[in-house]
């Protein structure tokens, strides 16, 4: 058993059949194999004799090539026709024939790759459906306990709803704010560059000013939560699923979607509009910086003409749309959690899975907002 | 191979602890080439970590642990790597692949250390798992699919997978029916006098202890109180192992033990 390389195995022909000599273990299969291939052309030649003698070491990968060789009928009577050798290596012999006279090959079905592209289509198609369907019977899961909470403040999660308060909005400022501090470095930049050659480097304030509260602000700290906190959700929830934890909930007459979906909803609904709100300040702060710093812009000026020409409406239209988006972003962490199977792949997969479908959301229901808010003339 | 004295694995002195918890304490045990030794404590006693601290998997706070007569802590990583394929390990709750079906499962590492190619090493998975007792359809579900027992069964196959020289079995037969757990130990017996590994088995089944096992080990108070064959390890005078073995369980497997032998 120690593998050691002295002796190959070999297999020769000899008068009446096959001859097996040298080491019959693991470091030699491949070889083997395909010495027997040589051996035998066609398969029916399961009938030879096999002859043991000169058998070096010998383990488990080796007694299946040997099993292979004559078959496992014959190799069950091999203490008839090899005697010589020692019983723990019949006892081998035996158990690994008597296993592989039950694991024949299991058939693997074979379709033409046109057909199995086609499938794949129509499957993906078919997931986005019922995707969709999903994520609106969730939703309204989500509001039907939601409703059956809200009167009953003895079972309000407070204290599952701080903490996640804390990791979904406090802990998410530090990163929220400097994004959005260099973008609106960016974006002021930008509109200085464009707006110079008209001479009104002056409206860059406008701009920055508008792009923050409308859109910026708040689709930034979307996008930024649903990458680190969809993540996280659909994280946590798929590996309690894996771990039967969910099912150990429900066991107990507790709901699951009490007391894991409804605190993380609440604390995103909460957390979103005011990452947006700090989103708004420190993206005007950034344009500011640049105004003052590059643009011969003062700080004074700056915060006068913001004043003046900055109507709330902007401010509304922005923050109003952060619970919407917190909601869907929230809920959809959780439902890929709940879709999660026992692997670690699974998990893998809707994590992913949610953090697109986050993103892609955030992005679409803003774009439709703009079109709607454009039309009312907001 | 015939059993020896010599041992596979010598622990010295072994030092575990976890914050101001003291596991073990000055632990000594000998793992003799081609034994099935049993490990017997309650629960939490320590059985799981000296398993892991053998394999390399905890590092010791203490004493020394020479495998095949070499000092694993002191080899470099390569070396190491080489050692520890020798050993097969399955772990208390199988540590299946969750993302591998379970032929994959066997075959990684023949693909990864034997060099076999995906068909040749998913054919001998397919055998590996057959001998365990798995039947052939089970060969493609993923590990989630399976019930508890075909998880050790599974878990097993895994193990055997590089012909180990030494394998660690953590509760092998728990949670598997009585049947099932008897062809387990004659399972673990067969190969074992066709293969001629040595077996570091913790088990808490008293059947197994007395059809497959050559010595038993029992761990209480932080050390191996008692490592020897069975008749001794009984006649030990110590509360615990007195509970044990001359317990109502412990004396009806002790009987059918005798009745097996009788026949
Ligand atoms: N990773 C760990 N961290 C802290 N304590 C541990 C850890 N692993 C094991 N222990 C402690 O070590 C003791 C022995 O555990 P274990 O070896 O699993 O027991 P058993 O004998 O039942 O297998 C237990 O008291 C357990 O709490
Ligand atoms: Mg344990």
């Amino acid at each position: 058993m120690p593998q050691t390389a002295l002796s190959p195995g070999k297999l020769e022909r000899q008068a009446g059949g096959l001859r097996a000599t040298g080491d019959w273990t693991l470091p030699h299969h491949q070889r083997l194999r395909k010495t027997i291939e040589q051996q035998r052309p066609g398969h029916a030649a399961n009938t030879q004799d096999l002859d043991l003698k000169g058998l070096g070491e010998l383990d488990t990968s080796g007694a299946v090539l040997l099993v292979e060789i004559i078959g496992p009928e014959r190799m069950l009577e091999v203490a008839n026709w090899a005697p010589e050798q020692p019983a723990e290596r019949h006892a081998l012999l035996l158990a690994v024939a008597g296993a592989m006279q039950h694991s024949d090959p299991i058939p693997t079905p074979t379709r033409s790759p046109a057909v199995a592209a086609l499938g794949e289509i129509g499957r993906i198609m078919e997931n986005l459906g019922r995707q969709q369907l999903q994520l609106l019977g969730f939703i309204g899961l989500t509001l039907g306990s939601l409703a059956s909470v809200l009167l009953k403040p003895w079972r309000w999660r407070v204290t599952a709803l701080v903490a996640h308060i804390q990791q979904t909005g406090l802990n998410a400022i530090p990163i929220v704010a400097l994004l959005t501090f260099l973008v609106g470095a960016v974006v002021a930049f930008l509109g200085a560059t464009v707006l110079r050659d008209f001479g009104a480097t002056i409206f860059t304030v406008n701009l920055v000013a508008y792009a923050f509260l409308r859109e910026f602000g708040v689709l930034l700290a979307a996008i930024m939560l649903a990458g680190r906190t969809a993540s996280a959700f659909t994280a946590q929830i798929g590996s309690m699923k894996a771990n039967e934890e969910i099912d150990a909930l429900r066991a107990q007459g507790l709901s699951p979607m009490e007391l894991l979906v409804l605190p993380r909803v609440l604390a995103m609904m909460i957390s979103l509009p005011i990452l947006t709100f700090i989103g708004m300040l420190s993206g005007i702060a950034g344009g500011a910086m640049v105004c003052v710093l590059a643009l011969d812009i003062s700080l004074t000026q700056f915060l006068d003409i913001l004043q003046r020409d900055t109507p709330l409406r902007h401010f509304l239209v922005g923050l109003g749309k952060a619970p919407i988006f917190a909601f869907l972003i929230a809920v959809i962490g959780c439902l890929e959690g709940f879709k999660a199977s026992g692997s670690a792949q699974s998990v893998g997969e809707h994590t992913t899975s949610s953090v697109v479908q986050s993103i892609f959301m955030v992005i679409l229901i803003d774009a439709l907002a703009a079109m709607f808010f454009m039309e009312m003339g907001w | 191979m015939s059993r020896s004295e010599e041992a596979v694995i010598e622990v010295r002195g072994l030092v575990n602890r976890f914050g101001p918890h003291v596991v073990h304490e000055d632990l000594d045990l000998d793992i003799r080439r081609g034994e099935i030794l049993g490990v017997v404590g309650g629960s939490g006693t320590g059985k799981s970590v000296l398993l892991r601290s053998i394999v390399g998997l905890k590092h010791p706070d203490g004493g020394s642990i020479r495998v095949f007569g070499q000092d694993l802590r002191r080899l470099p990583a390569d070396q190491r790597s080489r050692l520890e394929r020798r050993f097969g390990v399955m772990f208390q709750r199988g540590a299946l692949f969750t993302s591998l079906n379970l032929q994959e499962n066997v075959a990684l590492p023949l693909i990864e250390h034997a060099g076999l190619s995906r068909a040749d090493a998913e054919h001998l998975a397919r055998v590996k798992l057959a001998l365990a007792g798995l039947p052939p359809e089970a060969a493609l579900l993923a590990p989630d699919a399976l019930s508890g027992g075909m998880t050790k069964r599974a878990a097993l196959a895994r193990a055997l997978a590089l012909d180990p020289e030494v394998l660690f079995l953590d509760e092998p037969t728990a949670g598997l029916d009585p049947i099932g757990a008897a062809a387990f130990d004659q399972l673990l017996m067969t190969l074992r006098d066709a293969l001629g590994f040595s077996v570091f088995l913790v088990t808490h089944d008293l059947d197994t202890l007395y059809t497959a096992c050559d010595r038993v080990a029992v761990i209480a108070r932080k050390r191996v109180l008692v490592a020897d064959d069975l008749a001794t390890v009984e006649a030990t005078d110590d509360d615990w192992i007195r509970d044990y073995f001359h317990g109502p369980r412990g004396r009806a497997a002790s009987q059918a033990a005798q009745r097996l032998e009788d026949q």
